[in-house]
This record gives structure tokens, C-alpha cells and sequence, in this order.
């Protein structure tokens, strides 16, 4: 009974795995998000660019720091820092100081992530808590706008790229105004066709509408993204828009404007989708969504501010712990949902 | 559209590679093993001694009690030895050896011939014990006992998986191609055992070709086609579970902890129901099965009617095993168990044997990523089951709380979890451990109740 003629390996079933791993997810989530960040360069030239390295790069040293304070394996591997560091660079306004966009990356890992224990575990989008947190502490430098495809854009910056650190904010002279702002604030309402291929103002990447939607188209098709989420945002904003725009369109921007102005489209496509704070059920999914689509509208219309995407994201990832227990499905032969 | 369930997933196929192989007699190995504890129950009593001769399909083995099935010779040769052979769990489990005369003409003992027309259902239920049969579809539970439900639930459907929804296997599928009658014949047999009053046949949707088989040999015969019919099924895995064919076939869900028959319904295997059609008219036993011999391991992948019994090690040899094979698997890939020992033999449950190269195996060290609640294994369980949770309450050993609040019993270990998750959590791994614990609390509870 010879049988030393093989040597074979055990292993506990199953024998087969998907190929896909979350190091895979999110290096292809980076991909989606390159071609937003070269067209926010395109438009916003070397501010951008030094945005958004700034960004990312504080986030991958506060990542990699931390892990080595706390002696764990680095984790920096796995691209989320990156992402965090990438969707916060995105968020921030072409003239915004770097050392406040570096600040923002330290504090989206450090408060936004590892505060609830590292990937997997935090409750809020990382990239919008270190937002929330830019907004909070300097309103008026992130709530001020430079405009898009400057001539000179690729060899310098906008002066208020350089503010030392702390010293009172210079606000330059040529200033734009957002489209949100400018509907809200001045009634000015901005051609559709500039929003969907970015030739308007606003942050670096929330001005290629169409761009970031392809880029989450791609995402999508690899399912390595809930299209129920964009899906449920967009179907809300644009349910609630067009039943308003007919009773008074003065007051009330068409729905085309709703979604491709802001940051609705890089806010519904990249940071609501973001797995860890988002429902695990199907149906808690779109409950989120739709929940996220309606306050983005409120906020936006009703609201004090021009832009309600990111306080929508960071409530819906406040409550998708709550969407999971209430969506909990009917286990398979059992009566009552959820047995208990 | 096809019948299904909600939720599961869609693993590679991998069919291809031994679809097209119509089933051919895999010759004898030198010495041949037959544990006696190879189906669930008792395990059989010996009935021959060492050095008798014996005929191929002459019992070897008798039933202990109800729960228990006979063992016949799969080969016309010599007890060698009765001892304990390792088995699967390797424990050391009693076994008959066998040597088959090299020069023996091999034919099969003739048994008393049976018109299954004039048989009651209760001898029915003695003939499939006497045969041995039990479920060739992997969990060797005794057909006899099956086809015994409890009088207070009688069954009104009997539903044949045709499914073959592990990916890999096609044995079913050769079995549904090349013996549909024996299968017509079986189902009536099955269904007169169980006062049933009809038969769906479920097979997935890349079995097209097997169900219009099917289909024809129904519509010329007078008496199935009143009462059986076959139902297209989507591919999905585990569209073949018990749970999932109820759900897709009569629309109806086995109650949480309970039978089919609770639900008026009985679930045979294409395989055990061919087998019955062939052997029970014959009073033949059973002594071999259809075995896919699958995998880049082997250069003859196929389908082969193997003689119980036949040593894996003979088995790889005569399918060609290639220096790439590294791991060795009972069943399918999901399901499916690993072999330690290439001793073991195949045994009634053997419905494949997987030779995977590192390749096509599931990576041997995968890094473990926290939960990011992507929801996959939310999305792929066939039960609703929250694996995800129930993967962090394992990690916290907090068992109790995952079998009362977690309904953890409910899970049949079908392994979607695990395929599915992008941090390459273990779950369906933790989960049986959880089990396990459980079980074993519970005995030990009673042990001491009883001591």
C-alpha cells in the first residue's frame, strides 16, 4: 500500500474562492478614481494636482504611522488609505490651502478610521469626517472658489495654495461662485450641458459629471460597487426635483441640474457606496440610498448651505446600522423575520 | 424563465471538462476496501470470515437494525482481512478487504428476480435496505429510511435533483443522459414506496440536453407521463440543496429544524433512483457508483463506474494523476471533503474525486482582511443568514448567542460564505467549528443528566 507516490495538501471546503479580494476591490476603486483626479488636474492644474498628492500622501503616512505605533502590519497594502486620501483631495476647493488639505488627511485617518479601530470598523465615511472636519475649522477658505481653466493654470498656483499655517486666510481677488451657490445665493442657473463635462466652478472633483459616472459605471460592471446606491440617490433626487421644478421651476432646479451640480455625482458614485458604512441588506441598501437622495434635496433647497451632500452621506452612514436590523430578512423556514 | 431560489452564487462551472465523457467500467484494483461505517447510521456486522470466497454482489455485510444498510462484494475474489481501516475522519473504522481473482469472469451472483408492481410499499422499503442503497449524492443517509416517512406526513411530491449544481461533477449529468429509463423505472418504484402522488425533476439550465432526455422518455412512456414531469432549473449554486429544489420546484420552504416531509415533499438523487430502477427488479445490491474523476490533476478526466471500494490511490493512477496534483477532494469543490490518506476507498457517497493543481485550488495562505460589511455573504446565503455577523460572534466564541439569536443550526455549510468574501474570512470554516462545540455541549449536558 504504497501511496507515498503524491504528496497532497488538505484543506477545509470549499475548494474554490472567488478571485477577488478587498486589496483587489480597492486598488480597482483607485483605478476608478484616476481619471476623475487627472480631469480635476486638467481643469484645476498644478493646485489640484498638489491637492490631491497632499491628500493622499498625509493619509498613507498617518495610516502607516499609526500602524506602527499601535505594532500592527502595516495595512497601507490594501489602497483604502489611498482611496480616503484621494475622494478628501477631490472634495476640497481648487484654492484651498495645502497645509489645511494636509491637516485634513491626518485627521480623516486618524479621527475618521483608526478612532473606531482601523479599516472595517469605522462608522463614517473617513474622507468626510476629515471634510466635515475642514469645514468646521475653516469655513471660509473651503467655501471659497476659484475658477476652472485658468490660462495660467499649469504654472502656478492660486495664491491662497500657499497661506502659512494659521496666518489669517487671504481671500483672492478673483473668487467664483459655485453653480449650487449661485442658484441659491443669486437665482444664476448654470447651463447642464457645462456641469455634465465640467466647465463650471466648484470643487476638483465634483465638475466632470459625466466622467465620474463612467468611472462608477466601471466599478459597477466588476461588482466591486452597489449600483442600488447611486441608483437610490439618483431616483430620489430626481423623483423629488421634477415634482417641484413643475410647480414653481423658478424656485426649483430641474433635475438634470440637481444631479450633475455639486457634489452629488463623486458623493452618490464614490463616498455613499463606500462598503464599511454602508447596509449589507439589499433592501436597507435602497432604503439608504433614498434616504441619503431626499436629504441631499432638502438640504439643497431648504437648507442654509448651497451643498448638502456630504452631511446627507455622514446621516446615512450614521443610521445604515439601524437599516440592517430593520431590513434583517426572514430567515429561509422560519416564520418571523429575522427569528428574533 | 427558470425556477430558483434568492440569493447563491455562480462559481466557475468547470463542467467542460468532463461533460462529454460517456461513463465507462474502471477495471479492478488489486485489493479493494469496504468500510463497514460508510453511510450514516449503524454501522453493518460482518457476516464472512477471512479467507472465504465470495461472489461479486453476493452480501458480505448485514444491516444492524433499522437505521443501517448491507454491504455486497463488489468483486468476485477472497476476504483477506477484516480489520479497522483509517477512514475519512482518520479514525480507524472496521473494513473488509477484498482480492479480486485476476482471472475471475466477474459476473455479477444472480439475485431473485422481482416484479416491483406487485411489491407493497413496505417491502419496497426492505428491498432498497436489502440492496444497501443509500444517497449517492454525497450524504450516504440510508434511501430505505427516507422512503419511511412518518405516517402522520404523508409525502405528496417526490422531487429528483437533477441539478448537479457543484461545479465540476458531471455524473448526474451522464446518468440522466445514458439511463433515463432505469430512472423512469425508479422513480415509480420511489413513488409507490411513498404513496406519492407526482415527481418534478429539477436540472439546471446548462443540462439542457439531459432534460429533453428525460422529457422524451417520458412522453413515450404511458405511465410517467400522467405524473412526472421535468422542470428547467436556473444554475445557480447550491440550486441542488434540499432547501433550495422545494423552494424553486413546489414553492414552499422545509420549516427551520424540520423534514421535507413537513412539507409533504421527498428529495432522492438522479443517481439513487437510476441505481433502484437497475438493481431493485435484479435483487441485486449495490457495488458500484458513476464517480466524476475531475481536475488538472488527472490527464483522463471522465466518468467512470468505479467498484466500491477501489483504493484512491489506484483510482488517480488509472485516471492518469499528473506531478501538478496537490490536493485530492470527496464530492465537489464547495462541499466536497479533502483526502488525507490515499488509502481510502471510494465509498457509496463518492459522487466525484477532484484533482486540483495549486492553481485551480483555492489559494493555500490567504490574507485576512477585516469585515468591511461589503454585504457579499449577506447577498450569496441561500438561508438569509447573516454570515457576516455570525463570523464575528465566532471570532468572540459566543456560540450560544449564534445558534439562539443567529438561527447558526439552520446553516448546511454550502460554503457560498466563504467563496464569496473579499477579506477571505473563514466563515463556513468558523461555523462548523461552532457547530461542532455546540453539539458536543449538549452531549456532554446530557451525559451528565444521565450519569
Amino acid at each position: 500500500m504504497d501511496s507515498k507516490f503524491l504528496k497532497i495538501d488538505i484543506s477545509s471546503s470549499p475548494h474554490v474562492k472567488r478571485p477577488v479580494d478587498v486589496k483587489k476591490i480597492m486598488r480597482n476603486v483607485v483605478f476608478a478614481l484616476l481619471p476623475v483626479s487627472a480631469f480635476a488636474v486638467y481643469a484645476f492644474g498644478i493646485s489640484a494636482l498638489t491637492l490631491i498628492v497632499t491628500t493622499t500622501f498625509f493619509s498613507v503616512v498617518t495610516e502607516y504611522v499609526i500602524d506602527l505605533i499601535e505594532k500592527k502590519e502595516s495595512t497601507v497594502g490594501d489602497y483604502s488609505a489611498v482611496i480616503t486620501g484621494l475622494l478628501l483631495g477631490l472634495t476640497l476647493p481648487p484654492g484651498f490651502p495645502i497645509w489645511m488639505a494636509a491637516l485634513g488627511g491626518i485627521v480623516s485617518i486618524a479621527l475618521g478610521k483608526y478612532l473606531f479601530g482601523g479599516l472595517g470598523f469605522n462608522v463614517y465615511n473617513p474622507a468626510l469626517v476629515g471634510r466635515g472636519f475642514l469645514q468646521a475649522a475653516f469655513p471660509v477658505s473651503i467655501s471659497t472658489w476659484h475658477p476652472s481653466f485658468q490660462a495660467d493654470r499649469f504654472t502656478s498656483f492660486f495664491s491662497s495654495n500657499l497661506a502659512f499655517p494659521f496666518a489669517k486666510p487671504t481671500v483672492d481677488s478673483v473668487s467664483g461662485a459655485t453653480p449650487l451657490a449661485a442658484f441659491k445665493f443669486e437665482q444664476k442657473s448654470t447651463e447642464v450641458a457645462n456641469l455634465i463635462f465640467g466647465q463650471t466652478d466648484g470643487s476638483l472633483g465634483e465638475t466632470g459629471g459625466l466622467l465620474i459616472l463612467l468611472c462608477g459605471m466601471y466599478l459597477a460592471v466588476r461588482k466591486m460597487l452597489d449600483w442600488r446606491i447611486p441608483a437610490g440617490i439618483f431616483a430620489a433626487v430626481i423623483l423629488l426635483s421634477v415634482i417641484f421644478n413643475l410647480i414653481n421651476p423658478e424656485k426649483y432646479p430641474s433635475a438634470m441640474f440637481m444631479l450633475f451640480s455639486g457634489g452629488l455625482m463623486i458623493g452618490a458614485v464614490f463616498m455613499a457606496t463606500d462598503m464599511v458604512t454602508s447596509p449589507v441588506t439589499s433592501l436597507g441598501t435602497w432604503l439608504y440610498a433614498i434616504m441619503i437622495g431626499i436629504l441631499i434635496y432638502v438640504i439643497r433647497v431648504w437648507g442654509g448651505l448651497p451643498e448638502g451632500v456630504m452631511f446627507a452621506i455622514l446621516l446615512g452612514n450614521s443610521l445604515a446600522p439601524i437599516f440592517n436590523i430593520l431590513t434583517k430578512p426572514r430567515v429561509y423556514g422560519t416564520k418571523k423575520a429575522g427569528a428574533k | 424563465m427558470a425556477n430558483s431560489f434568492k440569493h447563491g452564487i455562480h462559481p466557475p462551472e468547470k463542467k467542460e471538462i468532463s461533460a462529454d465523457k460517456s461513463i465507462k467500467r474502471f477495471p479492478f484494483a488489486p485489493y479493494l476496501v469496504i468500510h463497514l461505517a460508510q453511510h450514516i447510521g449503524k454501522p453493518a456486522k460482518a457476516i464472512v470470515k477471512e479467507g472465504q470466497e465470495v461472489q461479486r454482489g453476493q452480501k458480505i455485510a448485514e444491516a444492524d437494525g433499522f437505521v443501517s444498510v448491507p454491504m455486497h462484494s463488489p468483486a468476485t475474489g477472497v476476504i483477506k482481512k477484516i480489520a479497522p481501516m483509517l477512514d475519512f475522519d482518520g479514525k480507524m473504522s472496521p473494513s473488509i478487504i477484498i482480492e479480486p481473482h485476476p482471472g475471475s469472469d466477474q459476473n455479477v451472483l444472480v439475485g431473485r428476480e422481482v416484479e416491483p408492481d406487485s411489491l407493497t410499499p413496505e417491502e419496497i422499503v426492505k428491498a432498497v435496505q436489502e440492496m444497501g442503497m443509500v444517497g449517492l449524492g454525497g450524504a450516504a443517509f440510508p434511501s430505505h429510511v427516507k422512503f419511511s416517512p412518518p405516517k402522520d406526513k404523508p409525502v405528496q411530491t417526490l422531487i429528483i435533483n437533477g441539478a448537479e449544481c457543484e461545479p465540476y461533477l458531471t455524473s448526474d449529468y451522464r446518468v440522466m443522459l445514458e439511463q433515463a429509463k432505469r430512472i423512469l423505472r425508479g422513480i415509480k418504484i420511489v413513488m409507490k414506496a411513498l404513496g406519492a402522488k407526482e415527481t418534478i425533476i429539477g436540472i439546471e439550465d446548462n443540462k439542457k440536453d439531459a432534460a429533453q432526455v428525460l422529457k422524451d422518455a417520458i412522453s413515450v412512456d404511458d405511465s410517467a407521463v400522467k405524473y412526472v414531469k421535468v422542470e428547467v432549473l436556473k444554475t445557480k449554486y447550491p440550486q441542488g440543496a434540499e432547501k433550495m429544489l422545494t423552494k424553486a420546484l413546489v414553492n414552499k420552504e422545509i420549516p427551520s429544524g424540520g423534514l421535507p416531509a413537513d412539507i409533504g415533499v421527498m428529495v432522492s438523487n438522479i443517481a439513487t433512483v437510476s441505481e433502484i430502477g437497475e438493481l431493485l427488479p435484479k435483487g441485486q445490491g449495490l457495488i458500484e457508483r458513476v464517480v466524476t474523476i475531475s481536475g488538472k490533476g488527472v490527464d483522463n478526466p471522465g466518468n467512470y463506474l468505479i467498484p466500491m471500494g477501489t483504493p484512491l490511490e489506484f483510482v488517480l493512477k488509472h485516471a492518469g494523476v499528473n506531478e501538478k496534483a496537490r490536493h485530492v477532494i470527496f464530492g465537489g469543490p464547495m462541499m466536497g471533503k479533502s483526502a488525507a490518506y490515499l488509502e481510502m476507498p471510494i465509498t457509496k457517497g463518492a459522487s466525484g474525486i477532484l484533482v486540483m493543481t495549486e492553481e485551480e485550488h483555492a489559494p493555500k495562505k490567504q490574507k485576512v482582511y477585516p469585515c468591511i460589511r461589503c454585504g457579499e455573504c449577506v447577498n450569496a446565503c441561500p438561508l438569509f443568514l447573516n454570515p457576516s455577523r455570525l463570523g464575528i460572534l465566532a471570532r468572540n466564541d459566543e456560540f450560544d448567542k449564534m445558534a439562539e439569536d443567529y438561527n447558526l443550526n439552520d446553516c448546511f455549510e454550502c460554503g457560498s460564505c466563504t467563496y464569496v468574501c473579499p477579506s477571505n474570512i473563514p466563515l463556513v470554516q468558523y461555523f462548523r467549528v461552532a457547530k461542532k462545540v455546540l453539539r458536543e455541549g449538549r452531549q456532554r449536558k446530557q451525559q451528565s443528566i444521565a450519569g
